[in-house]
């Protein structure tokens, strides 16, 4: 069937998957529905320890076996130990047929793979996933279906029920003895806990693992010892040197800055540009610069930003410390500035609900003006894929970028035109995981296209100074310089779904092909 | 032209390609490795046929390692492994064999 985007969502999907085809940003609006609680075993006994030895002891107590659905968070980022300490554990008592359910999984997770080829992972959910389980998913080795949904898509799944989760594993850089977790104050700090307090409030069973052990209470509690069952104290629960980096330096790359440049004279050229505006951003090197050019346009005409939402990094909390931004409601931190600016008292926490959930009563990406988001490919029709990469293969994560996207007043892509020879403005794209409905403008070094959806800001922009082009001239001169690509050979098996944020169909990833010469 | 010698031109630097060439069993033997095989690849398998076919060569065996090159430096890499191959290094006919 057809969706929304033009792509043919075999039925057979839909009937396995019991899915719809996408049909909308706003198909969804106004829904009804009961959300989902986890089975609670109480604990009335003050006598009663939460410690557990080992994470062998903790899944004997949870009673781990085949078929169960196990989740973990991704805050630990490129450093994390603890997906790969659980897998371990788990595969040497023999279980199969498991289904992760993560919030995202990268190369530090390389070591999952075997367990994939053997059976002891059998279903994938996530976010994305970088590395080699993304290589081992487009080569088939996956025997379900990897399902590829955005940070709100997974909160959405997770409350609807329709993903119901047995044990969560929740590292944690502190916890006392009674389960209060918090990102903070311990050796492998991750500033937030923000994707996994989903996961505390509706997984069955919720097991803490920490590398260090507070006195009781560890307070203010970033995930409550009400959720959690059981505490694991291990050696280490990550490389700190690879969970929160040093800041990035600000980019020195010429076509990086102008694009920055173009972005932010486009920006404050909008409606939106005006005291107490809010703002997101990513970590890319033109993302930061936008940041760090919009601030000097800020402080010259003395605007201020009303709140800074989503993943954070030091140009956003350099706003809050110059005062230039009301608050920060942080869901991830990407740099050791950030994990430190966690203290600060504007700077709030907020859950991966909180942040952009289609299915609550209203999530803050809906009150999002701006955001400046990254893109594998983007094309003719404004569709944006930043999942699989034009070579075919799982190579990226969705995050929060359909949430915001779908949400923003005004969502601008920035990306080089050619990323090497690939061309980065294209007819189709390889996959649709962001639809061009949620996409305004795409700002590239060769030139910005408005979405001709968006005839208010091909207006506001009548008089301003910037390369305007339409989407195909902005591709048309990437084919110029790099030719026209080939579309990429797939096999027929489809190996993973790209889910919408309400839970339909986008678009189906499948199985690659070794490249043959005819 | 002949290849007299094993040649080699270009890098692993990403959007060059590095060009060996040898001589062959008395036809072109062509092989790939490219980062965009699967956009690009008929696009280079050409590039490379077209640019021995003005240098008048047809019997070598050419690899490219190709790290995402567009077409002229795939041209020029191309033609610096075969020119080094034959010990040319001065008279180059720029703007003849050489486009």
């Amino acid at each position: 069937m057809i969706n929304a985007v033009g792509r043919d969502i075999p039925e057979e999907i839909l009937k396995i998957t019991g899915k719809e085809i996408f049909q909308g940003n706003h198909y969804k609006d106004g829904y009804t529905y009961k959300m989902d609680g986890p089975m609670t075993h109480v604990v009335m006994d003050g006598r009663e320890s939460k410690l557990v030895p080992s994470i062998a002891d903790v899944l004997v107590k949870c009673g781990i076996r085949d078929g169960m659905t196990i989740s973990f968070h991704h805050h630990f980022r490129e450093g994390d130990y603890v997906v790969q300490m659980v897998m371990d554990e788990i595969h040497k008592m023999g279980i199969k047929d498991l289904t992760i359910c993560a919030s995202s999984l990268g190369k530090a997770q390389n070591g999952i793979v075997p367990y994939i080829e053997d059976g002891t992972i059998t279903n994938i959910q996530s976010s994305g996933v970088r590395g080699k389980i993304g290589e081992a998913i487009s080569a088939g080795k996956l025997k379900g279906l990897a399902i590829m949904r955005s940070h709100g898509g997974r909160v959405r799944a997770i409350e609807s029920g329709e993903t119901r989760i047995d044990i969560a594993f929740i590292g944690t850089p502190t916890c006392d003895d009674y389960g209060n977790c918090r990102g903070i104050g311990g050796k492998s700090d991750c500033g937030v806990l923000s994707y996994a307090i989903v996961d505390a409030d509706h997984a069955d069973k919720v097991v803490a693992i920490t590398d260090m052990l507070k006195p009781y209470p560890n307070f203010p509690a970033h995930i409550s010892e009400t959720k959690v069952d059981y505490v694991v104290v291990v050696d280490k629960v990550g490389d700190p040197s690879k969970i929160a980096t040093g800041a990035a330096k600000p980019t020195t790359d010429m076509r990086k800055l102008m694009m920055a440049d173009y972005c932010t004279q486009f920006l404050i050229h909008t409606p939106y540009f005006k005291e107490g505006f809010s703002y997101q951003t990513g970590v890319g090197g033109a993302s930061i610069a936008s940041t760090v050019s919009l601030a000097k346009v800020m402080q010259e005409r003395n605007i201020h930003m009303g709140f800074g939402v989503g993943g954070m990094s030091k140009p956003m909390c350099d706003l809050l410390v110059n005062g230039q931004v009301g608050c920060l409601l942080d869901t991830q931190d990407f740099d050791l500035d950030a994990v430190e600016d966690v203290k600060e008292l504007k700077h709030f926490r907020i859950s991966a609900g909180e942040y952009c959930d289609p299915y609550n009563k209203g999530a803050i990406v809906n009150k999002l003006d701006f955001v400046i988001l990254g893109a594998l490919e983007v094309d003719t029709h404004f569709n944006v894929n930043v999942v699989v990469g034009s070579n075919g293969v799982i190579t990226g994560a969705q995050g929060g970028h359909p949430d915001t996207a779908a949400c923003a007043k005004c969502s601008i892509i920035i990306a080089p035109l050619l990323q090497g020879r690939i061309p980065a403005v294209c007819t189709d794209v390889t996959t649709v995981t962001t639809p061009g409905e949620s996409v305004d403008v795409v700002v590239t070094d060769y030139g910005i296209a408005i979405n001709p959806a968006r005839q208010d800001l091909i207006d506001c922009m009548k008089d301003v100074d910037l390369p305007f082009k339409t989407i195909e001239e902005l591709r048309d001169i990437a084919y110029r310089i790099s030719g026209k690509p080939e579309r990429v050979q797939f096999s027929d098996r489809v190996v993973g779904i790209i889910e919408a944020r309400d839970g339909t169909v986008m678009d189906v990833v499948r199985q690659t092909k070794p490249f043959e010469f005819s | 032209m002949i290849i007299q010698k094993p040649g080699i031109a270009g890098t692993l630097e990403s959007s060059d390609a590095q060009v060996t060439v040898e001589p062959g069993d008395g036809k072109i033997e062509f092989e790939l490795e490219s980062a965009v095989i699967n956009q690009y690849g008929l696009q280079i398998r050409k590039i490379t046929y077209d640019t021995l076919k003005r240098l008048g060569i047809d019997n070598v065996k050419i690899k490219i390692v190709d790290k995402g090159a567009l077409d002229c430096t795939l041209k020029a890499r191309i033609e610096g492994a075969v020119y080094r191959s034959c010990n040319q290094y001065n008279d180059l006919p720029w703007g003849g064999a050489i486009q």
